[in-house]
């Protein structure tokens, strides 16, 4: 199988331990998908390429497409200016591959700090940043963020002080949501590239604020 | 949930496995072959009930949701799922061993 | 232009979180049409809605419990889930 090398490495490229996986006891819906999948190929309906490539094609997004987006608003004010209007046409003229997501952007300011939330299930704007994190899907962040924001992000190291408005945006329907950070001071006349770099994924979330330096 | 209290955030990360990131594409897939759409899995999802979602995994409840789709759908009857299922346990005691190579 | 959500409690798949039915909140912008949700999840024919994306203040949500009571929500609701709907249609 091309994918098997995913596992058996101990721990993966990012650092964190693969969840158990091919070499503990099979479970029930480990036995369900394999079972879906080849029975979904027998009927001609996918092909095992497909299921494939469909993962490669979710392994290759990424928080740093995100963040190439954030470091090209903070030095392109007209990249800015569209991106706030229409983030699904802009980060698609960008050159991201977004399939049919409908992306929001909400602009961070020295007044108004964004975070995003999905209290329903676990929608977040996967087509450009990849997978969640699992504390974005777990009961604690979903029933919490629309409540007490600022006590959980002050779990996540982000205080905001009285004279920031906190605005949650609950990803209730057909849009995706993505947090322009405000660009970090002192950092005058950096490229593009080397700004993106200071873009993390929870600071597109809102549970972070963009490194203020190069690390 | 939205509202409810909770305790803090936990903020353990894993990396996802093979047979996850299969039940993803399956959900893909299976999407954009018209069989379901993802509100379909979402009423799937939040018909198991509150229990499901402390019991199962994530992509446990995924793949759950998934398979509760197709078989409305008619891709496969529940027989066919049933004798599906014995065939793959008999392969093997492990994820890796009931591959079908 | 300032909306009440419906307080309904129907069974079954809806998009409007309990958290936000009978308060009142402003639409912050018009998103579109899309298929309702309430029909898709049962694979029916499904009406293309206007969809909205309304701003409660947590003072509005939470009352006295809220955090800060001038910080705001925002979520998307389908028309047919505000008062009157069609009038903002």
């Amino acid at each position: 199988m091309p994918h098997d090398h995913h596992d058996h490495d101990g721990l993966s490229p990012s650092g964190h331990p693969y969840r158990v996986d091919n070499d503990a006891p099979l479970s029930y819906w480990q036995t369900m998908e394999i079972a879906i999948r080849e029975l979904m190929i027998e009927k001609g309906e996918i092909t095992a390429a497909q299921v494939a490539s469909q993962i490669d094609a979710m392994d290759a997004r990424s928080p740093a497409n995100g963040a190439q987006v954030v470091a090209r608003a903070w030095t392109d004010p007209d990249f800015k200016a569209a991106l706030l209007k229409d983030a699904t046409k802009a980060t698609r003229e960008m050159g991201f591959d977004i399939g049919p997501m409908n992306l929001v952007a909400v602009e961070n300011t020295k007044d108004v700090h964004n975070v995003i939330v999905c209290t329903l299930c676990s929608c977040y704007p996967r087509n450009l940043l990849g997978l969640p994190p699992d504390w974005y899907k777990t009961r604690e962040y979903r029933s919490r963020t629309v409540k007490e924001p600022r006590k959980v992000l002050a779990e996540f190291g982000v205080v905001l002080p009285d004279s920031v408005t906190c605005r949650v945006h609950d990803s209730t329907a057909d849009m995706r949501y993505i947090v322009l950070p405000a660009r970090p001071d002192g950092t005058d006349g950096m490229s593009a590239e080397a700004l993106a770099k200071l873009v993390t994924r929870d600071a597109m979330i809102g549970t972070g604020l963009p490194k203020s330096r190069e690390p | 949930m939205g509202g409810d209290a909770a305790g803090p955030v936990p903020t353990d990360q894993h990396d996802f496995a093979l047979w996850e990131k299969r039940v993803d594409a399956l959900m893909i897939l299976g999407s954009a072959r018209g069989h379901f759409t993802v509100d379909g899995l979402r009423r799937a999802l939040e018909d198991m009930g509150e229990q499901a979602f402390e019991d199962m995994t994530y992509y446990e409840r995924w793949v759950a949701a998934v398979n509760q789709n197709l078989i409305e759908a008619g891709v496969y009857t529940l027989e066919e799922l049933g004798a599906k299922m014995a065939t793959v346990t008999a392969r093997g005691d492990t994820y890796g061993a009931a591959q079908d190579v | 232009m300032q909306v009440r959500i419906c307080d309904l409690s129907p069974p079954g798949h809806i998009r409007t979180p309990k958290y936000l039915r009978g308060k009142t909140g402003v639409i912050e912008r018009v998103l579109g049409r899309f298929q309702s949700p309430e029909q898709r999840a049962y694979a029916l024919p499904a009406p293309e809605k206007q969809l909205y994306r309304v701003r409660f203040s947590m003072a509005e949500l939470w009352g006295d419990g809220a955090e800060a009571p001038e910080d705001t929500l925002d979520a998307e609701i389908y028309e047919h889930w505000i008062e009157g709907g069609d009038h903002a249609a």
